[in-house]
C-alpha cells in the first residue's frame, strides 16, 4: 500500500479532479450523490496521502533525496515541460494536511450547505479546488505549479461568488480575483526570468542552478529583482500587505469556503511557494528582508485592524492575514521549518474556528456582528468549547498548537536579530506584540461570542453531527498537532528544513514571554469584555481615542486609497488610452479589415468557375516560376539562354 | 531475389477487402447493400490494427522501390483511420442521396489503397502509380452523384485538372530522371550529391512541385479545390481534403527530402512563397464565402500553405511538425466536414446562414464544430495550437517573415471561423427541430472532437513517434 501510494502519487489530486468531471456531467440532478462522490473522491486522497506521509516519515532518506518522478509533457530544442510530482517531507506534509482538512470540510459542507439549489455545483467546485490544490502541493516544477496556482485562483473566485445573486459576493469575488492577479502577473514574469536565464522551471535542477547564479551570467541585483518578482505573487494569493485587500472580503462566499480556501489552504500556497523556491530567496539577503518586513509588518497591520471589527468572519479573516504574516516572517528569517510548522498548526485551528463560526452562523440565520451575540456556548456546547481550544491555540497557551509554532517564529526571529541583523530586534517586537494582539482580540471575540448574557432575540441551536464532527477532530489536532515540534524533541524541524536543521536550545525566557503575551491578551479582553457587563470601558476608550479606533474600524482606509487611485489616476489614463484606441488603434485595425475583405472579395474573382482559366492559372504559374528559377540561377542560366 | 511478402501485409488486407467489398456487392440482394458501408468500415479497423502490429516490420523491398519505413507507416495509419472516419461519417449521406452502396465503398477502400502505397513508394513508377489509383478513384468518387449536376461538373473539371496535373508531374519526374538516370528516390539523392545542380533537374522540380502543389491545393496551383470541394458529395469532400491531401504531403516530402534534399537552397524559397500565397488567399478568400463547403476548402488551401512552411524547413523537426500537423488536421477536417453533412442530410442546404441555432438542433454537433474549427484557428489547447506551434518554430531562424505571415494570417482565419461559431450558436434557428447524426456519424464527431482536445492537451507521445518516423530523411 505505502509503496503503491509513493508511486502513484499523482492519483491523489486525481481522484479530486475525477469527482469534478463526474458531478459536472453525470451526478448533478442529484445532490446526494455529488457529495458522496466528491467525499468518497477526497477521503480516497487522504488515505492515499496518509500512506505517503507514513512511507516518508518512516525512511529518513527522503530528508536529502525526495522521491521524484515526470513526465514529458512537450517539448522543443532547449525548452521541455514536464509535469511531475515532488515528495520530500515539505510536500508529504501539505499532502496530508490539504487532503484532511479537505475531507472534513467536505463532510461539514453536507451540513451546511442543506437544502442549496446549488449544492452539486458546490460539491463540484470543492472537488475542483482540492484537484488543483493538491496539484499545487505535489508539482515538481514552477510551470506546473503556476497552472495549478492560477486554477485554485479560478476556484476562489467562482465559490466567493457563490451567492450569485448577492451583489457584494460578486464584487469581492472580482475583487479577489484582480487583486490576485496583479500578484500573479509578477510571479509569472519572475519565472520567465528564471526559465530564460537558467534554463529550468523543474525546483530541483533549479535548486543546483541557483545559487552558482554568476556563472550564467546575471548578477546578484538582477537576481535580488526576480526573488522580488516571484515573491509578489505569494503576496497577493497569502493576502500580504498591500495586496491584503481581498482576503476579509473573500468572506462573502459560504462559510466551508472561507475554512477551507481563506483559512486553511488555498492562502498558504503563498508561503508553501515561498518555502520551495527559498533556494532562491536565501541567495539574496535584500529579498529575505523584505520578506520577512513585509511578513512583519503585515501581521502586526493586520492584528491592529482585528481589534475593532464587528462581524465574526472579517475578525477570522484579519487574524488569518496576521498570522499568514507570522509565516512569511519565519521564512524571512531563514527558517522553514518554523515557517511551515505555523502553516501546519494554523491550518487545523483556523479551519476550527472558522467552522466553528459557520456552525454560530447557521444557529442565528447568518447574523454575523459579535455585538449581537452571547452566551451561545450554553445552547451550542461542542461549538463553543471547540472554538474555545482554537482560541487558546492561536493565543499561544501551551500546550496547544499556536503556542509551539509561535514560539518557534519568535525563537527564530531573536536568533536572526542576534546574528547580527540589526532589523531583527524591530521585526522582533513587531512579532511579540502582535502576539499579544492576537490573543485580546481572539479572546474579545470568544467573550462576545460565546459568553456573557444570553440576546433574548437569538434562538440558538447546536448544529447537526456533521458539522460537529469535522470541529471534533479539528479541535483535536488543534490541541496536539504542536506537540511533534516542540524544542525538546523537535522532529518537526529535523524532517523539515532548509539548509541545516536547526538546533536550538530551548529557551524558557522566550517560552515565559510568549505565554505571558498570551495571559496578558486574554486577560485584558476578560476584564474589557466579561467582567465589565455593560462594555463601559470600552466604550469610553473608543470614545477617548476615536481618531485611532476609526482608523482601525475602517483598516486604514487602504481600500479608499485604492478606490481613489483608480478613480482619479487610472480612470484618467484609461479615459486617455481609449480616446488613443477609438481613433488610432481602431482606425488601422478597421482599415486594415475594411483592405482585408476588400481583398478577399477582389481575389474571389479570379475564381470564375471556368476550366480554361483554371488551367491558364495553372501553366502561367509553372512558366512563371521556371522562368524565375532560370534566372535566379546561374547554372540553369546558361543553359536556358538567358542571362545576368 | 528476396521478396519479403510479409511486408505488404497492409497492402494486400487493403486490396483484399477493396475487391471483396465490390463482389459481395454484387452477389448480396441489392436491400442489404447498404450494410457494406459497416463491412467496409469493420474490414479497415482490422486493417488498421494489422498495420499497427506490423508497424516495427519494416525494410526496403525491389532495391528500393517500395519503402515499408516508420514515415511510411505513420501516414498509412493515419490514411486507414481517415478512411474509417469518413465512411462512418457517410452512411446516411450515401443512403439518402447516392446509393451505389458496394460502388462508393470499394472505391473509398481503393483510393486508400493508392495513398497507401504513395506513403512507401520508392521510386517514381510505384510514385505514379499510387497516385493514379489514388487520383482515378477520387475521380469517380467526386462525380458519384451523377444525378446531380453539380456533382457531375466538379468530378468534369477534377478530371481534366488532375489530369493535367499529373502530365506535369510525369513530365517533371522523367526530367528528373534524365538528369540523375535513375528512377529511385534514394539513388536520386546520390546522383544528385555527386553531380550537384543542373538546369534539367531544376526544371524538373518546377514541374513537381507544380503537380504536387496541384494535389495539395497549393496557391497558385489550387483553382479547382473551392469548385471540386462544393460540388462533391460531402463526405468525399471530406475524404479529398484529409486523404489526398496528405498522401500527396507524404510523397512531397519523400521526393524533396528524400531524393532533392541537397537543393535545398533552390527550392527553399519556391516553396516558401507558395506557402506564403497559399496562407494569404486561402484566408482572404475564405472571408467572403458563404457556403460552408467552400469556406472549408479554401481554409484548407491556407491549412497546406501552413503545412508547406514545414518543408521549407526541411530538418527532423520540420517533418515532424508536418507529420503532427496532417494528423491533427484530419480529425479537425473530417469531424467539421462530417457536420456538414449531417446537416445537408436534414435542411439540403450548405449555406453558413442555416446553420442558425445549431446549437440547439443538434449540440453534439454544434461543439465538435466548434472545436474543429477552433483547432484549425489554431487556438489553445486544442490540437491546432500545438501542430501550428511545432511548425512555426521550424523556421523561426531564416524565414521570420513566413513565421509572422502565418500568425497574422491565423489571426484573420479566426475572423471566418468565429463567424460559424457565432451563427450556430446565437442566432436562433428558423426551425427548432433536432437533427439526427446516426449514431456511426456521432462516433466519427465524437472521436474527432476528443483526439482533438487530447492531442492539443498531450501532444507529447504523438510527437514522439513522429519525430521517431521523421528521422528516417536524416540518417545519411
Amino acid at each position: 500500500m505505502v509503496q503503491f501510494a509513493l508511486n502513484h502519487a499523482w492519483l491523489v489530486p486525481l481522484l479530486p479532479a475525477l469527482a469534478f468531471v463526474i458531478i459536472v456531467f453525470l451526478t448533478r440532478p442529484w445532490p446526494r450523490v455529488s457529495s458522496t462522490v466528491s467525499i468518497a473522491a477526497i477521503f480516497s486522497s487522504f488515505v492515499l496521502a496518509s500512506s505517503i506521509a507514513y512511507g516518508v516519515f518512516t525512511n529518513p532518506g527522503f530528508i536529502e533525496k525526495p522521491l521524484e518522478y515526470s513526465l514529458r509533457w512537450f517539448g522543443m530544442e532547449g525548452f521541455t515541460v514536464k509535469v511531475g510530482v515532488l515528495l520530500d517531507p515539505t510536500s508529504t506534509m501539505m499532502l496530508f494536511m490539504v487532503s484532511m482538512v479537505a475531507a472534513l470540510i467536505q463532510i461539514y459542507s453536507t451540513g451546511y450547505m442543506e437544502g442549496d439549489p446549488q449544492y452539486s455545483v458546490f460539491f463540484s467546485y470543492l472537488s475542483l479546488f482540492a484537484a488543483s490544490m493538491l496539484g499545487l502541493v505535489i508539482s515538481s516544477n514552477l510551470l506546473q505549479m503556476f497552472v495549478m496556482w492560477e486554477l485554485v485562483g479560478l476556484c476562489s473566485f467562482l465559490l466567493i461568488g457563490f451567492y450569485t445573486f448577492k451583489i457584494s459576493a460578486r464584487e469581492a469575488a472580482k475583487k479577489a480575483f484582480m487583486t490576485t492577479r496583479i500578484g500573479d502577473f509578477g510571479m509569472l514574469l519572475g519565472l520567465l526570468f528564471l526559465q530564460i536565464i537558467f534554463g529550468t522551471l523543474d525546483l530541483t535542477e533549479l535548486a543546483q542552478r541557483v545559487p552558482a547564479f554568476e556563472q550564467f551570467g546575471i548578477s546578484l541585483g538582477l537576481l535580488t529583482l526576480i526573488a522580488i518578482l516571484v515573491f509578489i505573487g505569494p503576496i497577493g494569493k497569502s493576502g500580504q500587505f498591500p495586496l491584503h485587500v481581498w482576503l476579509p472580503d473573500a468572506m462573502e462566499g459560504p462559510t466551508p469556503v472561507s475554512a477551507l480556501i481563506h483559512a486553511a489552504t488555498m492562502v498558504v500556497a503563498g508561503v508553501y511557494l515561498v518555502g520551495r523556491t527559498l533556494f532562491l530567496f536565501a541567495e539574496v539577503p535584500g529579498a529575505m528582508e523584505v520578506v520577512a518586513f513585509i511578513g512583519a509588518f503585515t501581521a502586526l497591520f493586520a492584528a491592529t485592524i482585528a481589534l475593532t471589527q464587528r462581524e465574526i468572519k472579517r475578525i477570522l479573516a484579519y487574524s488569518t492575514v496576521s498570522q499568514l504574516g507570522y509565516m512569511m516572517l519565519a521564512l524571512g528569517v531563514g527558517s522553514l521549518s518554523a515557517g511551515m510548522f505555523h502553516l501546519w498548526t494554523h491550518a487545523f485551528f483556523k479551519a476550527l474556528m472558522f467552522l466553528g463560526a459557520g456552525s454560530v452562523l447557521h444557529a442565528l440565520h447568518n447574523k454575523a456582528d459579535v455585538w449581537d451575540m452571547g452566551g451561545l456556548i450554553k445552547k451550542m456546547p461542542i461549538t463553543g468549547w471547540t472554538f474555545v481550544i482554537g482560541g487558546l491555540a492561536i493565543a499561544g497557551i501551551p500546550p496547544f498548537a499556536g503556542f509551539w509554532s509561535k514560539d518557534e517564529i519568535l525563537a527564530v526571529t531573536l536568533q536572526y536579530a542576534t546574528h547580527g541583523h540589526s532589523l531583527g530586534y524591530v521585526l522582533f517586537f513587531m512579532a511579540t506584540f502582535t502576539a499579544f494582539l492576537t490573543a485580546f482580540y481572539m479572546w474579545r471575540m470568544i467573550f462576545l461570542t460565546f459568553f456573557g448574557k444570553e440576546k433574548p432575540e437569538n434562538h440558538p441551536h447546536e448544529s447537526p453531527r456533521s458539522m460537529t464532527f469535522p470541529l471534533i477532530v479539528l479541535a483535536g489536532f488543534a490541541t496536539l498537532g504542536g506537540l511533534i515540534g516542540t524544542p525538546w524533541a523537535n522532529y518537526w524541524s529535523k524532517w523539515i528544513h532548509f539548509g541545516q536543521p536547526h538546533h536550538g536550545e530551548p529557551s524558557i525566557g522566550l517560552m515565559l514571554l510568549s505565554v505571558f503575551l498570551g495571559v496578558a491578551g486574554i486577560g485584558l479582553a476578560y476584564i474589557f469584555y466579561y467582567k465589565d457587563e455593560e462594555k463601559l470601558r470600552v466604550k469610553q476608550l473608543a470614545e477617548r481615542y476615536q481618531t485611532l479606533y476609526k482608523i482601525s474600524f475602517n483598516k486604514y482606509y487602504v481600500d479608499e486609497l485604492y478606490l481613489w487611485f483608480t478613480r482619479t489616476v487610472v480612470d484618467a489614463g484609461a479615459k486617455v488610452l481609449y480616446w488613443f484606441d477609438i481613433h488610432v488603434v481602431d482606425g488601422i485595425i478597421d482599415g486594415m479589415a475594411g483592405f482585408t475583405k476588400v481583398s478577399g472579395r477582389g481575389l474571389r474573382y479570379l475564381q470564375t468557375g471556368k476550366l480554361q482559366t483554371y488551367a491558364l492559372v495553372f501553366f502561367l504559374a509553372v512558366l512563371v516560376i521556371t522562368v524565375v528559377l532560370a534566372f535566379g540561377n546561374p547554372t540553369s542560366a546558361g543553359i536556358l539562354g538567358g542571362g545576368k | 531475389m528476396n521478396f519479403d511478402f510479409s511486408l505488404l501485409t497492409t497492402e494486400l488486407a487493403l486490396f483484399v477487402l477493396g475487391l471483396s467489398t465490390f463482389v459481395l456487392g454484387l452477389v448480396v440482394p441489392s436491400a442489404s447493400r447498404r450494410g457494406l458501408g459497416s463491412f467496409a468500415a469493420l474490414g479497415l479497423l482490422l486493417v488498421l490494427g494489422i498495420a499497427v502490429i506490423n508497424w516495427s516490420n519494416q525494410g526496403v523491398l525491389l532495391n528500393g522501390m517500395y519503402l515499408v519505413d516508420g514515415y511510411a507507416n505513420f501516414f498509412k495509419v493515419m490514411f486507414i483511420l481517415s478512411a474509417i472516419l469518413v465512411i462512418l461519417g457517410s452512411f446516411r449521406y450515401i443512403d439518402q442521396h447516392v446509393g451505389h452502396h458496394f460502388e462508393y465503398y470499394s472505391t473509398v477502400v481503393f483510393a486508400t489503397l493508392g495513398m497507401v502505397v504513395m506513403a512507401s513508394a520508392g521510386d517514381f513508377i510505384t510514385l505514379y502509380l499510387g497516385m493514379e489509383l489514388m487520383t482515378i478513384s477520387f475521380i469517380i468518387l467526386v462525380a458519384f452523384r451523377f444525378m446531380d449536376t453539380k456533382s457531375l461538373e466538379a468530378g468534369m473539371k477534377y478530371l481534366l485538372l488532375a489530369a493535367m496535373s499529373s502530365a506535369v508531374t510525369l513530365y517533371g519526374l522523367s526530367l528528373v530522371y534524365g538528369a540523375t538516370g535513375t528512377i529511385i528516390i534514394g539513388e536520386v539523392a546520390e546522383a544528385v550529391a555527386r553531380g550537384g545542380n543542373s538546369p534539367l533537374l531544376v526544371i524538373g522540380l518546377t514541374m513537381l512541385v507544380a503537380g504536387l502543389g496541384f494535389k495539395v491545393a497549393a496557391v497558385p496551383f489550387h483553382m479547382w479545390s473551392p469548385d471540386v470541394y462544393e460540388g462533391a458529395p460531402t463526405p468525399v469532400t471530406s475524404f479529398l481534403a484529409v486523404g489526398s491531401k496528405a498522401a500527396s504531403f507524404a510523397i512531397l516530402l519523400r521526393l524533396f527530402l528524400g531524393g532533392l534534399g541537397d537543393l535545398h537552397g533552390q527550392w527553399a524559397m519556391l516553396v516558401a512563397v507558395l506557402a506564403a500565397l497559399s496562407m494569404l488567399v486561402g484566408n482572404l478568400v475564405a472571408i467572403p464565402q458563404t457556403n460552408i463547403k467552400r469556406m472549408l476548402a479554401y481554409s484548407s488551401i491556407a491549412q497546406a500553405g501552413y503545412i508547406l512552411v514545414g518543408l521549407v524547413a526541411a530538418t527532423e523537426a520540420g517533418v515532424k511538425g508536418v507529420m503532427f500537423y496532417a494528423f491533427l488536421y484530419i480529425f479537425a477536417t473530417v469531424g467539421a466536414f462530417t457536420v456538414v453533412a449531417a446537416v445537408y442530410n436534414k435542411i439540403k442546404s450548405d449555406e453558413i446562414a442555416d446553420y442558425a441555432g445549431l446549437v440547439q438542433r443538434a449540440p453534439l454537433a454544434a461543439t465538435v464544430m466548434l472545436i474543429c474549427l477552433l483547432s484549425m484557428a489554431g487556438i489553445p489547447p486544442l490540437a491546432g495550437f500545438v501542430g501550428k506551434f511545432y511548425l512555426f518554430q521550424t523556421v523561426v531562424q531564416g524565414y521570420m517573415w513566413l513565421v509572422y505571415l502565418g500568425l497574422i494570417m491565423s489571426m484573420v482565419s479566426v475572423y471566418y471561423y468565429l463567424r460559424v461559431v457565432l451563427v450556430m450558436f446565437r442566432d436562433d434557428p428558423k426551425d427548432p427541430s433536432p437533427i439526427e447524426f446516426g449514431s456511426a456519424a456521432n462516433m466519427t464527431l465524437i472521436i474527432a472532437m476528443v483526439i482533438t482536445l487530447v492531442l492539443g492537451i498531450y501532444p507529447g507521445p504523438l510527437a514522439e513517434v513522429a519525430n521517431t518516423a521523421a528521422q528516417t530523411f536524416f540518417l545519411r
